[in-house]
């Protein structure tokens, strides 16, 4: 049996889920309480977890353990937040710079294992010899695709000519029929949000009923 | 992986000099004023209308700089599209707003927005609030952009980044609005709904061109040149590979599954 608690949450999710909903007709006092209560809610919500989960066990409980190499991070942190200051404001680009070029060299070995090779990798297949004529059809346009949509991604030369022309336009082709078949299956999945939020006040009516003991 | 040295990410070490090997020479040459072509886009030609079409209806600019953190190279890819939009925006003293999602792409739009005012001359028309931080929850984030848009009414709306499940519920509402939209992103999941619903679309690595696009700057379009030259080596090896593969030869195919 729910509480009054549980009770007067599944109706405050309702009323603001109706309230979202309200955005469908136009910009209303409703939807715009919805909207500033989400964002508020969750700006706090990730503020606590980013606290708890980020700053407390990878910087404040080491510093507590006496492991000073965090220090580093701690003072690059503070460096941020100088930007508060407009007259320190420019410290806060050295620890700006540092994430940067951080993040960007650690990304080379995987975008160059996952994105580049792995991929060159997988695109070199059997044109020929298959045991199935549909394995060698799939072969076939795969490498066309693959060869058609680089041509099309060629910054250095115009889209023109027999062959560089034609290629970028089955380059197009062959992006657009990708979109075309993603944007189905995304509809559906949204259909099925949708679908999640009908049961979802389904849900309400049934343990309010439950709860009022009228079911 | 025994020492410092990993044998069996050879190949790995063997791609990375050849790309970087591949732009630094078409950088180095163009540092030597060597000229290269590059062909226009429609998405980025847009970009001045959308300005253009913002200054004569006297309603700001929006610039949504994606949901990914820095660590996203395309999160990089559309600051450097923010810099030349702030910079346009700045120069005819209009209000650029740029709501983020995360903090540490605030600190860095923020730092971009207030140089382009102070580089055309207006720094005091920058507002702090210009460039604010929503929240880091991604539909949190989309029902506060979508707020913005319906009571800023901005004329131009640019979508730049790394977008998610929340790419049509902007764009839609965008369009809703009555703004030119221009989009970018290299998430290939969220393109259609971006092609579908906006003006013009910055379709995958049209995205980290258009930053060398912008600027004209030679040295830039020297790299895009030398990632045009990888992308050439790349279709040599998967026609020269596949037939290689198709004959019986499966050594280059073992060499890139190292």
């Amino acid at each position: 049996m729910d509480s009054n608690l549980d009770i007067l949450g599944l109706w405050i999710g309702a009323a603001l889920s109706l309230c979202i909903f309200s955005f469908l007709y136009r910009d209303n006092p409703l939807y715009r309480l919805a909207e500033h209560v989400f964002v508020g809610v969750s700006a706090g919500y990730c503020m606590c977890v980013g606290y708890w989960q980020v700053l407390h066990p990878n910087l404040i409980a080491r510093l507590q353990q006496g492991d000073w190499r965090y220090a580093f991070a701690a003072v690059l942190g503070t460096m941020l937040l100088l930007r508060l200051w407009p007259k320190y404001a420019w410290m806060g680009r050295w620890p700006l710079a540092f994430m940067v070029g951080i993040y960007a060299g650690y990304n080379i070995v995987y975008t160059m294992q996952a994105q580049v090779l792995a991929q060159i990798g997988d695109t070199i297949l059997k044109l020929w010899g298959n045991a199935d004529w549909t394995i060698t059809l799939k072969n076939w346009l795969i490498l066309i695709g693959v060869l058609s949509s680089l041509t099309y991604f060629y910054f250095s030369v115009e889209h023109k000519g027999i062959i560089i022309g034609n290629a970028a336009r089955v380059g197009i082709w062959v992006l657009m029929i990708t979109f075309g078949a993603t944007f189905g299956y995304t509809v559906m999945a949204r259909v099925s949000l949708l679908v999640g939020r009908v049961m979802f006040f389904q849900d309400v009516w049934m343990r309010t009923a439950r709860w009022l003991g009228v079911a | 992986m025994d020492g410092f040295f990993c044998i069996d990410k050879l190949n790995n070490l063997i791609g990375v000099l050849l790309i970087s090997g591949c732009i630094a020479w078409h950088t180095w040459q163009a540092h030597r004023g060597r000229r290269s072509f590059i062909r226009s886009l429609p998405a980025l030609s847009a970009i001045e209308d959308a300005v253009g079409r913002a200054v004569e209806m006297g309603r700001p600019v929006l610039y949504i700089p994606g949901i990914a953190d820095i660590d996203d190279a395309q999160t990089l890819a559309s600051v450097s599209v923010l810099e030349r939009v702030a910079e346009d925006v700045a120069a005819y003293d209009m209000p650029l707003l740029v709501p983020n999602c995360c903090s540490m792409v605030m600190s860095m739009t923020q730092e971009v927005v207030r140089s382009a005012y102070a580089k055309a001359g207006h720094p005091e028309s920058f507002q702090s609030d210009y460039v604010r931080y929503l929240c880091d929850e991604q539909f949190g984030f989309a029902a506060g952009a979508s707020g913005i848009m319906m009571r800023e009414r901005p004329a131009a709306i640019f979508y730049i980044g790394n977008f998610l499940g929340e790419a049509l519920i902007l764009a839609e509402n965008g369009n809703a609005s009555g703004a030119v939209q221009v989009a970018g992103t290299a998430t290939v999941s969220q393109l259609p709904f971006f092609v579908a619903s906006c003006d013009y679309t910055l379709i995958g690595e049209e995205l980290y061109a258009a930053s060398a696009y912008l600027s004209q700057d030679p040295m830039q379009i020297g790299s895009l040149k030398g990632q045009d030259m990888v992308k050439a080596v790349i279709m040599v090896i998967i026609v020269v590979g596949t037939i290689l593969y198709s004959l019986g030869f499966t050594w280059i195919k073992d060499l890139l599954a190292a």
